[in-house]
């Protein structure tokens, strides 16, 4: 790559004004995400950010990049068509919990499963922001919201299960307002080859004020997975390479454990879906005679 | 010693048989055989939804229908001169498109008792004397092909009795005096892997033949000459291939990459296997997990750069809308192949209709203008998925390609086209020149917005669904605003270059038929048959239904009378009326079979055409 002046966080700030409300936790992980991405080492107009619907959704018209405000729950799939036909790319997924879990949740697995080399970033609130208020398919049960006055009778999804069941290759769990555990994450993540899912907890001060306190509040309450360490007492000895220490980990909440961990639970090598594409393409048997294409099978001459 | 040979202009002969008889295959190979042998020919593979219904039932049957002549031919034919029907069920469903006096040739193996009951028939057709108005020729091929078999080893009995559909083969081209050898060299390539099958098959086919040769139950053999075509060389191609090589064609003349999203639906799968097959010619396929993601993944590969296609039917193209209107607000180029099928809902998945018009028209939120056009015969849909593609890299816009069950499956002789001599599509990137980029400022000539993709330094921009401010594409609410890009959207598909709308048209006629899509074969034929009795009418076939052609208003006003036909309630109707003010009639009937040329004929009397009769 021809030397280039290095890129600052003011570099990736676009000429738009954030319009998220005052407090919200997306302006810290915007902070976050324009920090860090100098240190990806790679040219604006080669990254792309991806979102469907949602307060989170507006997350790429904040970024100097190349972005999509597409529709509700369909940037995994957007996201897909663009990675495999530009695997020259960096491409980035900004969802929510309503986008990604409920309407999307559909596209959010299959990009999991294939392994495509898109890096998720779900922000968590565990409300409906941008609608006002309705409770999402992360809501804890009981929930009273505009949508369930009588409070919530669903169960909810445990978004890093989800993924894991997925088959995600990569997933981790970081805080809003936590830079240094976010920006690790999102460095870990951005060097997974594949597909990487990350659950952000988002505080969403309007509808779902104080959701994530226990660890937003107090810094010490914060735990942080380490490969190969035990996690808190729990007796789990962590290994990102094994399914059932993640699936484990991921089930650890702070109402019934005391502790919820942050950082990475499960990291696997696994060719990805872009590569693959590639490979078959690069071993396609023929070449491309298109008029031979069209005058193949049998032929007669009409003279 | 030969039997004598009768020459006949033209012959439509079915093959009809359970769904695991092989009809669809007996079809194709006679179909292949008799391209070979120069003649004008068009197919009607029909065929039910279900992928083996109960053995010998009546909606297990599987029908396959070929027209060929001495002469150019337009339709698979309205009413078989022949019909080969592998058992009672068989015979029970196609009779009654049969004439008096036409050919039957049974599997009298077949009707058995149990056959007979399941296909509801209380006494055996062949003794009741209820066949005597046809010439029936009654032939026990299961047992005849079961005893040439005995010798081959390591055939069961089972896989014998299967190559009976090869027997019959083998006797109507026998019949038909057709050329043998692709079929020949076909069974050996098909069942390579396992030579006694192989060997069965031959023989299976050969002894067809030789029974027809020697048999007293045939007194004569009938030729029908090669027919005077344009020349040139010729294949045959169903419309889903012709789709399929056209778009490869459109990519290649634009110098971009293919990405065709999809998911499996009928009739539209075959593109997608089609496609798949082609890596070589560098084309990316994508089975998504549904139709949304079908259509997201392509339109995210145009944002790439890429030629983003999606192919589907009705029921899929009805998830697809949210997606194809964010196409419209993004301005990117995007191909939505709906190969229509009768609906509403899951409706008859196999069956043709033409009735999702005003669905791609106007089936999305807001106003968000498309253009569609409509392929009109199985080698039309090459051509037809070039000019889609060429208008979606024109113009940055969504593009509906309108095909149906018809057209995908049928086939016709196909002029090999000279890929050098297309038209190459001309595409430019936009390239950051120094000043700001407005992502929204138009090309004054086609109104098309800058495509400017990933990874162009100095172009960064954000695009989405929100409506954006005219040329910066910022997020925009003002209300002035929006009825300015509501207009410029509206205006910019308005514009596409389409051609005059072309006329045959006849002297002294008053009436002008106006048809659209795969109907065009029937419809033609109905005009000329009309013409034939001397009535005076012309035909005009509609391939752009949005925007029309500039002269459509002057060709309609133009004529006293205007009959509409369609596979629908009367779509293309109501758009022509609302629009140009004419009181034109439709002649509406949805089957799920495609028009015969007999019933548009009728229509066109009955509509009061002049002269003839």
């Amino acid at each position: 790559m021809a030397a280039e002046p290095k890129l600052t966080l003011k570099d990736f700030k676009s000429d738009q004004e954030v319009r998220w409300c005052p407090g919200c936790g997306d302006y810290a992980i915007l902070a976050a995400v324009q920090a860090f991405m100098p240190e990806l080492g790679i040219p604006r107009e080669n990254i792309v950010f991806i979102s469907g619907i949602g307060c989170a959704a507006r997350f790429p018209y904040y970024m100097q990049t190349y972005g999509m405000h597409s529709i509700h729950g369909r940037a995994p799939a957007i996201a897909t068509g663009l990675a495999v036909s530009r695997p020259d790319l960096s491409v980035w997924v900004v969802t929510g919990d309503g986008d990604s879990l409920s309407i999307g949740g559909n596209h959010l697995i299959h990009a999991l499963r294939r392994n495509v080399n898109v890096k998720i970033l779900m922000f968590n609130n565990r409300i409906y922001g941008l609608t006002k208020g309705q409770y999402s398919p992360t809501s804890g049960q009981g929930k009273v919201t505009g949508s369930t006055p009588m409070g919530s009778v669903d169960y909810p999804f445990n978004p890093l299960a989800l993924a894991l069941g997925a088959g995600a290759t990569f997933v981790a769990r970081a805080l809003d307002i936590d830079k240094p555990g976010l920006t690790n994450v999102l460095r870990r993540a951005a060097a997974h080859e594949g597909a990487a899912f990350v659950e952000v907890f988002q505080n969403c001060n309007i509808y779902n004020d104080g959701e994530f306190e226990y660890i937003r509040e107090d810094k010490e309450a914060r735990t942080y997975l380490e490969h190969g360490q035990e996690f808190g007492s729990t007796g789990i000895t962590h290994d990102e390479s094994d399914f059932a220490t993640a699936f484990a980990l991921a089930q650890l909440t702070w109402e019934k454990d005391g502790a919820i961990p942050l950082g990475v639970f499960r990291d696997v090598q696994r060719d990805s879906y872009d590569e693959l594409v590639q490979a078959q393409l690069a071993n396609a048997k023929g070449n491309g005679d298109l008029q031979a294409l069209v005058g193949s099978g049998d032929t007669w001459t009409i003279s | 010693m030969a039997k004598p040979v009768v020459e006949l202009e033209s012959v439509v002969i079915r093959f009809a048989g359970d769904s695991g008889d092989g009809m669809q295959l007996t079809g194709g190979r006679f179909t292949s055989e008799t391209a070979l042998s120069g003649n004008d020919l068009a197919t009607f593979p029909d065929f039910p939804a279900e992928i083996r219904a109960p053995a010998g039932s009546l909606p297990g049957v599987s029908g396959f229908q070929l027209h060929f002549a001495d002469h150019d031919i337009l339709t698979p034919g309205d009413r078989p001169d022949v019909l080969v029907a592998m058992n009672p069920a068989a015979l029970k469903t196609n009779l009654r498109d049969l004439p008096k006096g036409a050919t039957l040739i049974l599997d009298t193996d077949a009707f058995s008792d149990r056959n007979l009951k399941k296909a509801g028939y209380e006494a055996n057709p062949l003794e009741d004397g209820s066949l005597e108005d046809y010439q029936l020729h009654a032939v026990p091929l299961t047992s005849l092909t079961v005893g040439a078999l005995k010798e081959i080893e390591g055939v069961t009995a089972r896989e014998a009795e299967r190559a009976k559909n090869m027997f019959a083969l083998g006797l109507m081209s026998w019949l038909y005096g057709r050329e043998t050898e692709s079929t020949t060299s076909f069974i050996s390539t098909k069942f390579a892997k396992r030579p006694e099958i192989a060997a069965a098959n031959l023989k299976a086919f050969n002894t067809g033949y030789h029974f027809g040769e020697t048999s007293e139950a045939f007194a004569v053999q009938y030729e029908v000459k090669p027919a005077k075509l344009p020349p040139g060389r010729y294949r045959q191609i169903t419309g889903n291939t012709a789709l399929s090589y056209g778009l490869i064609a459109a990519a290649k003349l634009a110098g971009l990459e293919l990405f065709l999203g999809a998911y499996p639906i009928t009739p539209a799968s075959s593109i997608l296997e089609e496609l798949a097959r082609q890596k070589a010619f560098g084309v990316r396929t994508f089975q998504a997990e549904d139709e949304i993601a079908a259509v997201g993944a392509a339109l995210g590969a145009s944002f790439g750069g890429g030629l983003g296609v999606t192919t589907s039917a009705g029921p899929g193209v009805v998830l697809k809308a949210e997606t194809v209107g964010l196409g419209v607000t993004l301005e990117l180029p995007l191909v939505i192949i709906d190969v229509q099928r009768a609906g509403p809902s899951t409706g008859m998945p196999t069956k043709p209709e033409q009735a999702d018009l005003l669905l791609v028209l106007f089936g999305r939120n807001g106003e968000s203008p498309v253009p569609v056009l409509a392929a009109s015969t199985p080698g039309d849909c090459f051509y037809a998925a070039i000019e889609a593609a060429r208008v979606a890299l024109t113009y940055r816009t969504p593009v509906y390609l309108l095909s149906d069950a018809y057209l995908a499956n049928g086939t016709e002789p196909w002029l090999i086209p000279d890929i050098g001599a297309l038209e190459p599509i001309h595409v430019e990137f936009a390239q950051a020149d120094g000043a700001d980029f407005l992502p929204y400022k138009r090309d004054p000539a086609t109104l098309a917005r800058p495509w400017a993709i990933p990874g162009t330094p100095g172009l960064e921009h954000r695009i989405g669904g929100l409506e954006k401010q005219n040329e910066t594409g910022n997020v925009a609410y003002d209300p002035e605003n929006h009825d300015l890009m509501t207009q410029l959207r509206a205006q910019k598909v308005a514009g596409i270059a389409v051609p005059d709308q072309p006329v045959d048209h006849q002297e002294g006629a008053d009436m002008l038929v106006l048809s659209w899509g795969g109907t065009y074969g029937p419809v033609h034929a109905g005009v000329r048959r009309v013409r034939a009795a001397g009535g005076k009418v012309a035909h005009a076939h509609v391939r752009w239904l949005s925007p029309f052609p500039a002269n459509l208003g002057d060709v309609l006003r133009s004529y006293d009378k205007v009959l509409v036909p369609e596979m629908n309630s009367g779509q293309l109707l109501q758009l022509i009326r609302a629009r140009y003010l004419v009181d034109a009639v439709g002649y509406n009937r949805v089957t799920g079979k495609p028009f015969k040329a007999g019933e548009i004929a009728d229509a066109i009397q009955t509509a009061g055409v002049s002269g003839g009769r």
